[in-house]
């Protein structure tokens, strides 16, 4: 465990800042917080997380997959793909350090997504312990301990100081970058940063929301719920719960001609959406509501089921904020899970 | 804190479900911390004193629900509307969107409803609890002992401190006074915005249309949005897509949104509501009424059923293209 | 450059022969530029086509895994990909990538059985691989039935190869059917599903139903009058898919994705999944 004290963590950023691309939650005018690049004079946001995830980093809203070139009726592919810039992305809150996971078993699965691998492999991710979780917040509930962040690097933030502690080679390498100012210390001032925490983890509103009703195997007590009909009747089809959820990872494959060529890229996609499915002669799913279920049975049965029981969901409360409606999986759990999820 | 309360609301409710005047409620329900009310087609009194709510929080505009609600109803539904909310439901008669003998309208007067991201930057997170009284919410969170008092006027919507109407313009029954229309200031921003240099203007714009992720909830919560397909879903359209494929595509997108309820927009700010990245797109539509009432005089859509729109209701007193021209040069 | 392999990335493919099968469908062959095929597959194994700028999509490779010099897809005209590829002549590049989901047991299950083979319209072109495979390593599979149908005379695929191939074949059944009676038609007349249960199958065959949703539907009721079990009977689906490998999310249904699942599967499996696809 290492420390420094807070007044010397622009420092620390300029020293990562001299190697690596440098990516800090900052705060917009309009009041959310956003991960931009950091350079001197910007200041890291006290927010509690950005209202995009960091998923961008791996899998950005759009990116450009290959070029065509056609000439009569000959066409060249161009592999556009170029090697990733190592980055380093701080103050990762413990909710999204683990939606990497999620999304590494998607992307990361054979055949494996170079897209997202380079970036994974280049990124090196700085996580940093809340101290002053949302009501929104049920993190607990996927057994995720935002005392104890992951990913490559820890950090702890107490009034005065910041704490460091490396959890993989590519953090031990992190960290050695800026020994110089940071010190050795003990993990006193963070065991006591971490039952603070704690404490207040104890006082949250969801504190007690349980996923114990779902998991894989459960798509014929769930599929023909009568509560999905309630539940989905607000829902105005639109796509924000997906965009901002951290471990949405559905996308479409486009072409674009820009005149001289032609690029396919890929861009978010939402199952919310009503052409989602949509195929040349049909739609498998006409409705608001089968959409609408489609998301929360992936996220609380299907994925479970073909990921050893993790659940698609982080609890990171993105959705609560932001949903027009406020509809949101917390409602769905209690709803369809009933009393075991409460 | 509303002059009518969510008691009032139920009873009345209840009562028009007992007597048979209607078969389902279009209210608010119930969330999780006080302020997250969802839209919900309420068929029981014992739904109602479980579940329905009515307090700072309730902004959506239910007119447009209407338009799926009672497609899909077979009974009478009774929807409760704000003064705003009456303008959006008029606009929808206009344009034929719903039967109006499918719903019964109880105007409701409604002194503003608060943004919840504003009261948030004065408690911070953490909310437990939230209580309203005549001047102030008082709001409970885990850090603090005592409650915060936030001066409700402090932290209403953008729209409703800009609110243009008091009035209810559509009702079969009204609970309260009728409400008057009011002189508000609406248009300063656009005036101020109006006044940048087309560089500047572009500046802002691209500033702010930058952040979109085109999530499409402002045209899903939009009234003025009700075509069957929108353009922007059609594959075969050419223009559809999820993502901006470079910076400019993502402003046609507002731009053409705007463009296409210019007219028809009643200004119900629902699109700035519900937008997660807090773009202010409810001053795209603002110029396009500030425009219209300078060009052809004050119009107000949804003010009456049936009105024609200045847009598309040609008389021989109509603007020249050449005068619009004319007139950008004299502002540059 | 990112030396990584990556199956989003496509071949080039060369159309070297456009059939006319029906007034709707063509069958394309397609090679690589330097004329061979472009990747093995197994039968009922699927292919992204694309061509850039109009969309990718996936069809079920109609060709034989036997047919080692090339590919061919038989496609129905219906969308923005089909439309273009109808108009495509000889020499067209298109690109194209896979091979994409699970094949029919064509080496276990099916070894040894007696197989029954229905499809109704396009149905038949996921079909005809494996039917070709079955005829080219005859002795490993019992007696053939082959039931198809489709609106007309002259909406039957592959009309040629079955009257001149399959029907000649020993041990190899081909029942025709159409939906209205027609002139120059002396055969049945009739829906398949009806067809099926009139010629009353034995049940000791493993039959493969394709055609369109109801019409596997209704087949699948018959065959169960007949008293097949659902575990004798598989099926071969299709859903709107994008990356082909399990990824995009399009073609989840169930804990299932279609394209890397499926598309085939056996019918006892797809009640497991719920009602939507």
């Amino acid at each position: 465990m290492r420390k420094c004290s807070l007044d010397k963590i622009y420092s620390v950023f300029e020293e990562i800042a001299k190697t690596a691309k440098l990516y800090v939650p900052l705060d917009e005018k309009d009041g959310n917080a956003v991960y931009k690049q950091w350079e001197d004079g910007l200041e890291w946001s006290d927010a509690l997380n950005t209202v995009r995830s960091p998923k961008d980093f791996f899998f950005p809203q759009m990116e450009n997959l290959m070029e065509f070139k056609t000439e009569g009726k000959n066409i060249e592919v161009i592999d556009t793909r170029c090697e990733t810039e190592d980055f380093v992305i701080f103050g990762v809150r413990a909710c999204d350090v683990k939606s990497f996971e999620i999304l590494d078993r998607v992307f990361l699965n054979e055949p494996v997504d170079s897209y997202y691998a380079s970036r994974r492999e280049k990124g090196v991710i700085v996580s940093t312990a809340c101290s002053k979780p949302a009501e929104t917040c049920f993190c607990k509930t996927f057994g995720i301990s935002p005392e104890e962040p992951r990913g490559d690097v820890s950090t702890w933030k107490t009034e005065s100081e910041i704490f460091f502690k490396a959890n993989t080679e590519k953090g031990e390498a992190l960290l050695r970058k800026i020994e110089a100012f940071t010190e050795e210390c003990d993990e006193t001032s963070v065991d006591e940063q971490k039952e603070k925490i704690s404490r207040v983890m104890d006082r949250l509103p969801l504190k007690e929301l349980s996923t114990d009703s779902f998991g894989g195997g459960k798509t014929d007590e769930f599929f023909n719920h009568p509560a999905w009909d309630e539940l989905s009747e607000a829902c105005l089809g639109c796509g924000t719960c997906t965009f901002v959820c951290p471990t949405c990872q559905c996308y479409d494959i486009k072409d674009f001609n820009t005149g001289k060529g032609i690029i396919r890229f890929r861009c978010w996609d939402s199952c919310m959406y009503s052409d989602f499915t949509k195929m040349a002669h049909g739609n498998n799913r006409l409705t608001q509501k089968e959409r609408f279920r489609q998301r929360f049975m992936h996220k609380l049965v299907y994925y479970p089921e073909n990921n050893d029981g993790l659940f698609s969901c982080v609890g990171c409360g993105r959705c609560l904020a932001k949903c027009p409606v406020s509809m949101n999986i917390v409602k769905v759990m209690k709803k369809i899970g009933g009393e075991q999820s409460e | 804190m509303q002059k009518i309360t969510q008691n009032q609301l139920i009873d009345k409710a209840v009562s028009l479900l007992a007597d048979g005047t209607v078969s389902a409620v279009l209210g608010w329900s119930k969330g999780e911390f006080g302020y997250d009310v969802t839209p919900k087609m309420f068929k029981t009194e014992k739904e109602l004193r479980q579940d329905f709510v009515w307090n700072d929080f309730c902004g959506a505009n239910f007119s447009k629900y209407l338009v799926s609600k009672t497609d899909r109803f077979d009974g009478k539904i009774l929807v409760f509307l704000k003064p705003c909310d009456t303008y959006s439901f008029n606009q929808l008669l206009t344009e034929h969107r719903f039967d109006r003998e499918k719903v019964y309208a109880v105007g409701i007067p409604c002194d503003g409803m608060v943004d919840v991201s504003k009261l948030k930057a004065v408690t911070g997170e953490g909310i437990s609890e939230i209580k309203e009284t005549s001047e102030n919410i008082l709001v409970s969170t885990i850090y603090e002992d005592k409650a915060i008092a936030v001066s409700f006027k402090d932290v209403l919507l953008e729209r409703c401190i800009n609110c243009k109407s008091k009035k209810h313009v559509a009702y079969d029954e009204l609970m309260g006074d009728e409400g008057e229309i009011i002189d508000s200031a609406r248009f300063d921003e656009v005036a101020k915005i109006e006044a940048m240099t087309p560089d500047e203007r572009f500046a802002f714009w691209q500033n702010e249309l930058s952040r979109c992720i085109r999530c499409n909830a402002c045209r899903d919560a939009c009234p003025a949005c009700t075509c069957e397909k929108c353009v922007f879903d059609n594959p075969a359209s050419g223009v559809e897509n999820k993502a901006p494929a470079n910076s400019f595509e993502e402003k046609m997108f507002h731009i053409i949104r705007a463009y296409h309820v210019a007219g028809r927009c009643t200004d119900c700010g629902e699109c700035s509501r519900v937008c997660p990245q807090n773009i202010p797109l409810h001053l795209l539509n603002r110029k396009f009424i500030k425009d219209i009432n300078e060009f052809y005089g004050e119009y107000q859509a949804g003010a009456e059923v049936g009105s024609r729109a200045p847009l598309v209701d040609y008389t021989t007193e109509d603007l020249e293209p050449g005068e619009v021209f004319d007139r950008r040069d004299i502002d540059a | 450059m990112n030396k990584r392999e990556e199956t989003l990335i496509p071949k080039i493919g060369v159309i070297t022969d456009v059939r006319i099968d029906t007034p709707d469908i063509k069958t394309f062959r397609v090679v690589t530029p330097d004329g061979k095929k472009a990747f093995d597959h197994q039968p009922g194994q699927c292919a992204m086509l694309s061509v850039p700028g109009v969309g990718e999509a996936m069809f079920s490779i109609t060709s034989s895994p036997t047919n080692e010099e090339y590919m061919e897809f038989s496609i129905k005209k219906c969308g923005c990909v089909t439309d273009w590829l109808h108009q495509a002549e000889v020499g067209q590049q298109i690109t194209i990538r896979g091979p994409y989901g699970k094949p029919f047991p064509v080496d276990d299950v099916f070894a040894g059985k007696n197989l029954l083979f229905i499809a109704g319209g396009v149905g038949l072109a996921p079909l005809r691989s494996v039917i070709n495979y079955c005829r080219h390593y005859r002795d490993r599979y019992g007696e053939i039935d082959i039931v198809y149908g489709s609106r007309s005379k002259d909406d039957l695929l592959d009309y040629k190869e079955i009257i001149d191939e399959w029907a000649t074949d020993a041990g190899v059944n081909v029942h025709l059917t159409i939906d209205n009676p027609q002139e120059g038609w002396d055969g049945h007349v009739g829906f398949v599903p009806n067809f099926v249960k009139e010629l009353g199958f034995d049940t000791n065959k493993t039959a493969i139903i394709c055609g369109p949703p109801i019409m596997i539907k209704f087949t699948l009721e018959g065959l169960t009058e007949l008293g097949f079990d659902k575990t004798q009977v598989y099926t071969t689906l299709e859903l709107r898919m994008k990356c082909g490998v399990g990824k995009c999310g399009r073609c989840n249904v169930g804990a299932k994705y279609v394209c890397k699942d499926g598309p085939v599967f056996r019918c006892d499996e797809l009640d497991e999944l719920p009602d939507e696809y």
